[in-house]
This record gives C-alpha cells, sequence and structure tokens, in this order.
C-alpha cells in the first residue's frame, strides 16, 4: 500500500469519527451524556487537523488541532458540566422530535451531502472531496440537533457541532489561510463567554433554561 | 516624517483603525457624557477619513481593497454612523433621565458602538473573503451584545433569538466561503491570493462552476439570514424592536446593506465565471417573497418599532429583487434604493426613538394624534414615512419608480407582483401613520417628571433626521451629474 493510500484512508476513519459522533449526540438522553459526545467529537476534530497537517505538510494547522484539543474538547465542555451542575438542570434532554425520526433525518441528511458534493468536486482531489461530503454530513447534523432539541445548552452543544463540522471542512481543504482557522476558534472563544452571559440572565428571569418559557412572549404587546 | 507622510497618504489605515482604537477608549471613560461625545467625535473623524477616500485612492492589498462599488457604501456607512451617534448623544441623555441605563451599560454600548462601526467598515473593505466572513460574525457579536442592553424579558428572548439564527446563517456562509475557496484553488493556487476579490475576479471564469453554484447556495442562505430576506427574517423585528432606538438605526441602515454587499459580491463572481447558475431567477424569488411576506405583516403590527423593521424586510426585499434583475437600470436602481433606505429608514428610526420615549409606550394604539402635541415631530414623521412608502418626490420614488419601469420593460409578468406588495405596503404605512400623526391626541407620560431636554440636546436630536431627509429629498428631485455616472459606473460592474 502507498503512502497516499494510507493518508486517505486515515483521513476518511478520522472523518468519520467526527461524523459518528455527530450522530450520537442526537441520540444522547441525558445533559452530561451529550456534553461527554461532544468533547468526543472535538478530540476527534483535533485530530482529523494534525493528520491533514502532517499529510499536507502545513504546520500551522497543528495550532488548529490543538485549539481544538484543549478549548473545544477539554475546555468547553468542562465550563458546559460546571453550568450544568451549577444550574441543576434536569438530566434528560427534551427533545421536540423522537429519537427513531431524529436519526433517520439524520441518515437522510448524510446521503444528501454526498450525492451534493461529490458529483461536483471532480476536479478537486479525492481526499478533499470526502472531507467536505463529510464535513457538510456533519454541518446539516449540527443543524439538525438545533432544531430538534429545546433547551439551551443542547441547542448551543448543536451550535458548536455545526463549528466543528465548518472546521472539519475548513482544515481538509488544501492550504486554506491560517486567518479562516484562527477566527473560528476565537469566534467560539468569544461565543462562549456571550453564551455565559445569556445563560445567566435568562437563569436570572425565568429560572429555567426552557426555550418554552422564552416562546411564551411572541413578540407583540397587543 | 516619512512615515507620517506615508500614514496621510493612505486613508484606510485610519477608517479602520480611529473605532479600532476608539472602542477600547470609549470603554475606559468614567463619565456617559463625555462617552457620549467622544462617540461623536470619533465617528465624525472616521467621516472625515472615509471622504479621503475621494481624494486618494489606496492600492488593493492582499487583505483590504476600495474600488468603485465598494467606495459609497464607506462612505454612507460612515455618514450615518456619524448622524446616528449624534442622535445617539441625544437619545441617551434623555434615556439616562429616565434611568432605565445605568453609566457602566452606557459606557459598554459606546465601546460595542465603535466595534459596530469597525466590523461593518472591515466588511466593506475586506478584499479577503476570510476576512469579510469574520468581520460580518464580528458585527453579530456586536449587535447581539447591544440589542440585549436593556435586559427586560423581551430583550433577552429579542438578542438569543437574533444570536441562534445569525450564528447558523453565519456558520452556513462560512461552509460557501469554504467551497468558493475550493473552487478557486486548482486556477489561483493555495493561500491569500485564492481568497481575494481583487484577484479572483479576474480568472473568475476558468473556475469550476458546480462548485461556485453550490457554494452561492450555502452563502445565500448564510448571508441572506443577515439581510432579513424572507423567510429567514424571524430575528429582525425583534432585534430592532428592543434595543436602543440608535441601534435600530444602524442595524436597518448599515447592517443590512452590509450583508446585501456580501451577496452581490459573490453574485459578481459568479457572473463573471459565467457557466454556473444564474443566481437572478434565485434572488428574484426570495426578493419577491421578502416584499409580500412584509407587506402583509405590516397591517398587524401593533408596535411601532416592529412596523418600521418590517418595512426594512420589504425594502430589502426591492433591492435583492432589482439585483436579481440585473442589467444596468435595474442595478442603478438597486444601489440608489441601497443609499435612499439607508437615509431614510434611520431617519424614520430616529423620529420613533423621540417619540417613544415622549409617550413613555411602543404600543401604536397608545400613540395618536402626534402633529397635534408634537408639531415639528409629528411632520417630520409624516414626511419620512411618506418618503419610504414611495411618493414623490423622495428618492425613494425614484428608486423604486426605476426598479418597476425596468422590469415592466423586460419582464412585464414579474412587475405584478412587485407592484401589489408595493401598493399593499403603502396602504398599511399610510393606515398607521393616519393613527399616529392625526386624530385626537393622547397624552405624553414619557415627559412628565422628567426635566425638558435642553435646547442644544433637541437640537442634535433632530439634525440627523433634517440632514437625512433633505439629501433624500435631493436625490429624489435632481441626483448630482456626477452621481448619476459613478452609479452608472457600478452598474455595469454589477452584470
Amino acid at each position: 500500500m502507498t503512502m497516499g493510500a494510507i493518508a486517505y484512508d486515515t483521513a476518511h476513519l478520522i472523518g468519520a469519527t467526527v461524523l459518528m459522533m455527530g450522530f450520537g449526540l442526537l441520540y444522547q438522553r441525558r445533559m452530561t451524556a451529550v456534553i461527554r459526545t461532544y468533547s468526543l467529537q472535538a478530540m476527534a476534530l483535533a485530530a482529523a487537523a494534525a493528520w491533514q497537517a502532517y499529510i499536507q505538510d502545513a504546520p500551522h494547522l497543528y495550532a488548529t488541532a490543538a485549539i481544538a484539543l484543549l478549548f473545544k474538547g477539554i475546555a468547553v465542555p468542562a465550563a458546559l458540566q460546571w453550568l450544568v451542575r451549577k444550574l441543576g438542570i434536569h438530566r434528560t434532554v427534551e427533545t421536540a422530535l423522537g429519537i427513531g425520526p431524529t436519526m433517520m433525518a439524520g441518515v437522510g441528511l448524510v446521503a444528501l451531502s454526498i450525492v451534493l458534493v461529490l458529483p461536483v468536486t471532480e476536479n478537486a482531489t479525492a481526499l478533499t472531496r470526502e472531507s467536505i461530503a463529510l464535513a457538510m454530513s456533519v454541518v446539516l447534523l449540527g443543524l439538525l440537533m438545533m432544531i430538534t432539541r429545546r433547551n439551551a445548552v443542547t441547542q448551543v452543544v448543536g451550535f458548536m457541532a455545526l463549528e466543528n463540522g465548518l472546521l472539519l471542512g475548513a482544515v481538509g481543504a488544501k492550504g486554506m489561510p491560517l486567518v479562516v482557522e484562527i477566527s473560528i476558534a476565537f469566534s467560539v472563544l468569544v461565543a462562549m463567554t456571550l453564551f455565559g452571559i445569556f445563560f445567566f440572565r435568562i437563569r436570572e428571569r425565568f429560572d429555567s433554561l426552557d426555550l418554552a418559557y422564552l416562546e411564551t412572549y411572541r413578540g407583540e404587546r397587543q | 516624517m516619512i512615515s507620517l507622510a506615508a500614514a496621510f497618504s493612505d486613508p484606510l489605515p485610519w477608517i479602520l483603525g480611529i473605532p479600532l482604537a476608539g472602542s477600547p477608549l470609549l470603554a475606559l471613560i468614567p463619565r456617559w457624557r463625555w462617552g457620549a461625545w467622544g462617540n461623536v467625535i470619533l465617528s465624525a473623524l472616521t467621516l472625515a477619513a472615509a471622504c479621503g477616500l475621494f481624494v486618494i485612492r489606496p492600492e488593493a492589498g492582499p487583505l483590504l481593497f476600495i474600488d468603485d462599488f465598494n467606495i459609497y457604501l464607506v462612505v454612507l456607512t460612515a455618514f450615518v454612523g456619524f448622524s446616528t451617534s449624534l442622535f445617539s448623544a441625544a437619545y441617551i441623555t434623555r434615556e439616562s433621565k429616565g434611568s432605565r441605563l445605568t453609566p457602566l451599560q452606557l459606557r459598554f454600548y459606546h465601546a460595542m458602538y465603535q466595534a459596530f462601526m469597525l466590523t461593518m467598515l472591515l466588511a466593506l473593505c475586506a478584499n479577503n473573503i476570510g476576512v469579510l466572513w469574520v468581520a460580518v460574525e464580528g458585527a453579530t457579536l456586536t449587535t447581539v451584545l447591544m440589542v440585549s442592553l436593556y435586559r427586560t424579558r423581551e430583550a433577552i428572548e429579542a438578542a438569543w433569538k437574533y444570536f441562534i439564527l445569525c450564528s447558523v446563517g453565519i456558520g452556513l456562509a462560512l461552509f460557501g466561503t469554504i467551497l468558493i475557496y475550493l473552487a478557486a484553488q486548482p486556477v489561483m493556487g493555495d493561500g491569500m491570493s485564492a481568497m481575494a476579490w481583487s484577484v479572483m475576479m479576474k480568472r473568475a471564469s476558468s473556475f469550476q462552476p458546480e462548485l461556485i453554484s453550490l457554494g452561492f447556495v450555502f452563502l445565500l442562505v448564510g448571508y441572506g439570514t443577515k439581510t432579513g430576506l424572507a423567510p429567514l427574517h424571524a430575528w429582525l423585528p425583534d432585534a430592532h424592536a428592543e434595543g436602543p432606538t440608535p441601534i435600530s438605526a444602524v442595524l436597518s441602515g448599515l447592517l443590512l446593506n452590509v450583508a446585501l454587499y456580501a451577496l452581490l459580491r459573490f453574485k459578481m463572481l459568479i457572473s463573471a465565471n459565467g457557466h454556473a447558475l444564474a443566481p437572478g431567477p434565485l434572488l428574484i424569488s426570495l426578493g419577491t417573497l421578502s416584499i409580500f411576506v412584509a407587506a402583509f405583516m405590516l397591517y398587524r403590527r401593533g408596535d411601532i418599532k416592529r412596523l418600521f423593521a418590517y418595512s426594512s424586510v420589504e425594502h430589502m426585499g426591492l433591492m435583492t429583487f432589482a439585483f436579481g434583475m440585473g442589467g444596468p437600470l435595474a442595478n442603478f436602481a438597486g444601489l440608489l434604493h441601497m443609499a435612499m433606505h439607508s437615509l431614510v429608514k434611520s431617519a424614520i428610526f430616529f423620529s420613533v426613538g423621540m417619540i417613544a420615549q415622549a409617550a413613555g409606550t411602543k404600543r401604536l394604539a397608545d400613540i395618536r394624534g402626534l402633529t397635534a402635541s408634537r408639531p415639528l415631530l409629528g411632520w417630520l414623521l409624516v414626511v419620512g414615512v411618506l418618503a419610504i412608502a414611495g411618493l414623490p418626490p423622495m428618492g425613494v420614488f425614484m428608486s423604486e419608480f426605476l426598479v418597476i419601469s425596468s422590469t415592466f420593460a423586460r419582464q412585464p409578468w414579474l412587475a405584478l407582483p412587485v407592484m401589489l406588495g408595493l401598493l399593499v405596503a403603502f396602504g398599511a404605512l399610510v393606515l398607521r401613520l393616519q393613527g399616529l400623526a392625526f386624530g385626537e391626541p393622547t397624552p405624553l407620560p414619557g415627559l412628565e417628571g422628567v426635566r425638558a431636554p435642553s435646547r442644544f440636546t433637541r437640537t442634535i436630536g433632530y439634525l440627523p433626521i433634517f440632514a437625512h431627509l433633505s439629501l433624500a429629498l435631493v436625490a429624489g428631485i435632481m441626483l448630482p451629474g456626477p452621481l448619476v455616472t459613478w452609479f452608472q459606473a457600478v452598474a455595469k460592474m454589477l452584470g
């Protein structure tokens, strides 16, 4: 087996792991398990970035990998676990759509991304094609999670899973400038503090993080 | 000395540097009055630097550039930013008398205002699609913080909704950006140049068309969310209604324009490619849908700021429609409408802010007879609303007329639904205006127990409204010749 084939297979394997964790997020019923699965996804993403850095010979991607591992894989999940404990929010995750239908929809979305991406990337290398298809699947699964969950924390995890997908796409695109990777990591950081403020404010007002409480207000004061 | 001369020869670092330095500076100023004036001075300096672009056009760099298209939006943004900072100083003076905001919140507000201006200007000047994305993301973050400033239940819901919807939108836009890079990379090679507008436009015809098409769909959904196109507009009315009024004015007048600008740049790339999907039909259908949804929603509004927020959705729809039609005349109309809508809508929000402060409420049913109780404010609102509804002789009439007539000449069937939507919206606005401006005046409890603002505060509150409305009037009566030639040149660029 040539080096190119090994490089391809490993990248494929790691990308598929990120995708698997995306599915994992969809069927977890406990808040702590959701956060742990997200952490695993971020670590898989770090591995993907490091592998791309190695095979593309692009050392700046190691920085992306380090940020993904330390910040998204360790710090953010720890902060979220702390937040969940501190707020004492219920352990079960409330879903707007059952687990079964959600998984079916997820499979459909992955099929959709493959059907969409593979035909249009014929000129790109096989490596890029696969990572873009996987990245788009992860993005769509994150979106699905945001739609099917009612709780603010799980929605945020869905959003961060979506960002993991974006990052997977960015590291897979050969030679993409660093600006974007740093900006993504940075925006997650800012977003996180932002979310923190929000949680506390919502907590102050409603004593709950269930968005259904917010929805009683429809924006019209007739 | 040489470096000093070099620094003055290029306005671009100043345009971005002033708000960049200003934001932390204003966060440090302890007294809010000084903060408000600092904000005005910084915005005036930014405007002066932006006007410098007319004299010296900087060379295109790898990250920033100025061309015929963005120069006008940079100057417009700096101008509206400056006049809003004036209005904001008057607004904040009144607001702090009602003690709705603490000094610390006001410091934060002013710092965020400058940070917002920085992100807007950076997005407009960006030569790199990655920098553009970062700037639009930054704009989302700063405005979310400003929308939630009052910390009421409504403000928190509005900010949350805005944040979630626009973050997802911006996420999808990034995916689109990655796809465009992938389309460019085989031709341009790795690295920065594969993301720079100025270089990409020259070689766009050899990019892979399918990849650009797929990327454009993601970009359309992503930046379209920020433009407030239906059905992705759900965040817009809430964010406009619950934040401080100066922020509603800059959201409508600037942020929506910048998001549309981002879309148009990618549309230019597609047109330059020539083989990718035609963006016209997509823009036309989203635009028409926005006009319709907003026009009918206008009838059921009970809140004065939400009413005008929906009117912004309608006008963004109209611009998107015009750019979707394409061609020199429709593009000309779209560009003109962008400027006119910015000026008039922010003027309306300025008067609405003062009205809501005087009435102590935003409920339309509780505000009546303004031309009798507050003649100047009432009549300014009448002029502003009639202007935005598209009555002559204001500039909005001119641009709407151009959109409709150019569409009639080419695709009469497309002009009909647009005209219908505009008429429905016109009816709604006139209906609401009648209640607001005429009839038996309601008491204005917001003014009771509050010391009347000084003559100076009143003047700087009204000045921006007068300035914006007179500019719109001048543009409606006689658009200056150089401006026309220049609009025509840009319209040609847009394809």
